[in-house]
């Protein structure tokens, strides 16, 4: 079972991932899973009546507005990063904590690695799925390479000048 | 200047500490070499074509003399002996080991500095008036904006890793010295009717291949709401600026594309939902930051200084240097002085350690041991005494930096070029040299007049050479290095981009090239024209005519 870093520690991920060209077909009932956006869009109702949990994962070039109205039906939304390089999904995670107040699960999938962890976080991802070479025990450290920030985030509304002594 | 409180110092330490063991598991190989890329880069590590390359940042220009004297001891104990100023008013050490970098940054922590986002796919060091808060045609200090700004970029968690490097850039003078034009973001410091500070906003100005000058998005921009607007701009450029190609991801390129109108419509949109949210600026922070900006212990001096006058009415070589490199001051009996680094000979910008310590000497004795450093690469004592100016002359003189050339031919704007940076399609500073050599005669540089010669290496346009009057762009062509002429750019109000004089030239025949320019425009300036007002006048026809006949 995939390690994962969520809220801080290391867990076992129970979730399954789809592929980005996955179809319903023989998709177990009471798995959870988290589908690709295109998925999701063509058949949100039969995915609604499985009994499974559900998530959904966006693409870097994806945009979070076009499951803004189906934000409740998620447990868990993942924002792939195709290269750790790639910074479009961290607007997207800061929208969909922000704009759109989703309380569930943001979880980092792809290139994820441990030197941008600190980032993601301010910006609203809780879970870090790490490319599957890495160490995730390891990483964690880096959640707290710093002891304090300047602007405003998700992970901090208040920007540190409204916050100094 | 800004002085680090205890979260200022904490962050910074907290970087060394990050640093020190990205480098560790990069030597261990536990990071690949292009997973430690953007690290590195985001920290000014370039590894270049002889060594690593590190770019310190010196916010918005501004340099304490311990600070100087810190950056003396590096040069000294990690590098060759010698320093190179960039055209982002800050300073680039060309020879550190890759395995000293860590302890060079802790040495930089002690004096509050630092190499973050001095590079990379993030938000730059923001520049600005190497004048601000002196210049007698100031309307708003800039410097408490840029503050303001280092902080809100620094580390900022969603705009890390951009499709491209983002430059910001602040002025809040009548003339443009600050270049806002050819930003990323080009900020003005205005007051509207009513006296309030607010902004102008030009968004998607750049050089590099595809020059452009920035558009106007918002006419006045209350100051309160500076930090919500440019998070705005951020993200919508970070999600819909192009990932796909490097030569056409920066921001000027999606504003292009949208339209400088749509774009300005996708920002506001955006800045309807953070407007008024907890980012919006406090006049208490405001009131912080401009605290650290005051004007320092001035004298009372009633006008010029008698004394300083009659020296320069005594001494031609005294006078030459006033004219060029002293410059007004909004109070009486002082003066900003440039400190020349284009002597003939040195690579522009370069300083060695000795000459660091002595400069740093120089701020303490004649200038509340401060100092900027301007984007045309010279340094800036902003606040000397017009009693004490025949004495710092002498003292300029003796290390080095009195060459009588600011805003002349000779004070050229040059990136390393070929001799260093491994972007490079060919040299620029031996074209500077030869350059300089052939207008030695001072008399004739003087009577030639403004004049900005910008040299760039390579198509990044480190060198601005698309806004030098006169620019100089080095080309590859079948593994041979030639320089093509461009005439007419600006980066002061009413930027332009320079246009292309026709085909490019060996290294050899730039000297005889500009000798002609520079003829076409004496002969046929009037009395009152600069070379930019004949340009506009004449066109570029006499220019090419002259060059290209006596080429054949």
């Amino acid at each position: 079972m995939q390690r994962l870093i969520k809220n801080g520690e290391v867990v076992n991920d129970s979730w399954h991932l789809l592929d980005k060209d996955a179809t319903l077909d023989g998709l177990p009932n009471s798995d959870s899973i988290i589908v690709p956006l295109a998925l999701w869009l063509e058949h949100s109702h039969a995915l609604k009546a499985r009994d499974g949990g559900l998530g959904v994962w966006l693409d870097s070039d994806e945009e979070v507005e076009s499951i803004a109205d189906d934000l409740s039906q998620f447990q868990v939304v993942a924002l792939n990063f195709p290269v750790f390089s790639d910074g479009r999904n961290y607007s997207n995670a800061r929208l969909l904590r922000d704009r759109y107040q989703y309380q569930g699960e943001v979880r980092a999938i792809g290139d994820v690695l441990r030197d941008q962890l600190f980032f993601m976080q301010r910006c609203g991802f809780d879970a870090f799925d790490l490319r599957a070479d890495r160490n995730a025990d390891e990483a964690l450290e880096s959640l707290k390479d710093f002891s304090n920030t300047y602007q405003a985030a998700t992970d901090q509304p208040l920007p540190l000048f409204r916050r100094r002594a | 200047m800004y002085i680090y409180d205890e979260y200022d110092q904490q962050i910074v330490e907290d970087r060394v500490k990050q640093f020190r063991d990205q480098t560790r598991r990069f030597l261990a190989g536990e990071l690949s070499e292009s997973e430690f890329l953007p690290l590195r880069l985001q920290n000014g590590l370039y590894v270049q074509r002889y060594a690593p390359m590190l770019r310190v940042a010196i916010p918005y220009g501004l340099i304490s003399a311990r600070q100087v004297r810190k950056l003396a001891l590096i040069a000294r104990q990690y590098d060759k002996g010698y320093v190179h100023f960039s055209t982002r008013q800050n300073v680039q050490f060309n020879w550190p080991a890759l395995e000293d970098v860590p302890d060079i940054l802790a040495h930089l922590a002690e004096v509050q500095m630092h190499a973050i986002q001095t590079s990379g796919n993030c938000i730059r060091n923001t520049t600005t008036d190497q004048f601000a808060g002196v210049a007698a045609d100031e309307l708003v200090d800039p410097r408490p904006w840029c503050e303001i700004i280092r902080q809100w970029s620094t580390f900022h968690p969603e705009f890390a890793f951009l499709p491209r490097k983002f430059k910001i850039a602040v002025n809040g003078a009548v003339a443009d010295r600050a270049a806002i034009g050819v930003h990323d973001i080009g900020l003005n410091v205005v007051r509207n009717e009513a006296g309030e500070i607010g902004f102008r906003v030009l968004v998607g100005g750049g050089l590099g291949r595809t020059p452009i000058v920035g558009s106007q998005i918002c006419e006045f921009l209350p100051w309160q709401h500076l930090l919500t607007y440019l998070d705005a701009i951020l993200r919508v450029y970070n999600r819909y600026g192009r990932r796909d190609n490097k030569y056409k991801a920066r921001i000027k390129i999606l504003v292009k594309a949208l339209t400088p109108e749509v774009f300005a419509e996708k920002v506001a949109a955006e800045w309807a939902h953070t407007k008024d949210g907890p980012a919006t600026l406090t006049q208490q922070e405001l009131d912080r930051v401009a605290g650290h900006f005051s004007a320092p212990a001035y004298q009372p001096f009633s006008g010029d200084d008698a004394d300083y006058l009659a020296k320069r009415e005594a001494e031609k070589g005294f006078n030459n240097w006033a004219m060029r490199n002293v410059h007004a001051h909004k109070v009486p009996g002082y003066a900003a002085v440039t400190l020349s680094l284009k002597p003939t000979a040195v690579a522009p910008g370069d300083a060695d350690d000795k000459q660091l310590e002595a400069i740093a000497d120089l701020a303490d004795q004649f200038s509340f041991g401060e100092l900027r450093v301007t984007h045309q690469q010279n340094l800036v004592l902003a606040d000397v005494r017009q009693s004490d100016l025949y004495a710092l002359w002498q003292a300029c003189r003796k290390h080095g930096f009195a060459t009588p050339n600011i805003g002349l031919l000779t004070d050229i704007i040059c990136c390393p070029g070929g001799d260093f940076c491994a972007l490079a399609n060919a040299k620029s500073i031996p074209i500077a040299e030869a350059i300089q050599r052939t207008f030695d005669d001072l008399d004739y540089l003087h009577d030639i007049g403004d004049l900005d010669l910008n040299i760039s290496g390579c198509m990044n346009a480190c060198g601005h050479h698309h806004v030098g009057h006169i620019g100089v762009l080095g080309v590859d062509k079948k593994g041979q290095e030639f320089y093509q002429v461009s005439i007419g750019g600006n980066s002061g109000r009413d930027a332009s981009i320079g246009q292309i004089l026709g085909p490019s030239f060996s290294a050899e025949d730039m000297p005889s090239v500009m000798t002609k320019v520079i003829d076409v425009y004496i002969e046929n300036r009037t009395p009152e024209e600069q070379f930019l007002d004949t340009f506009k006048r004449i066109g570029m026809a006499p220019f090419k005519e002259r060059v290209y006949a006596a080429a054949n």
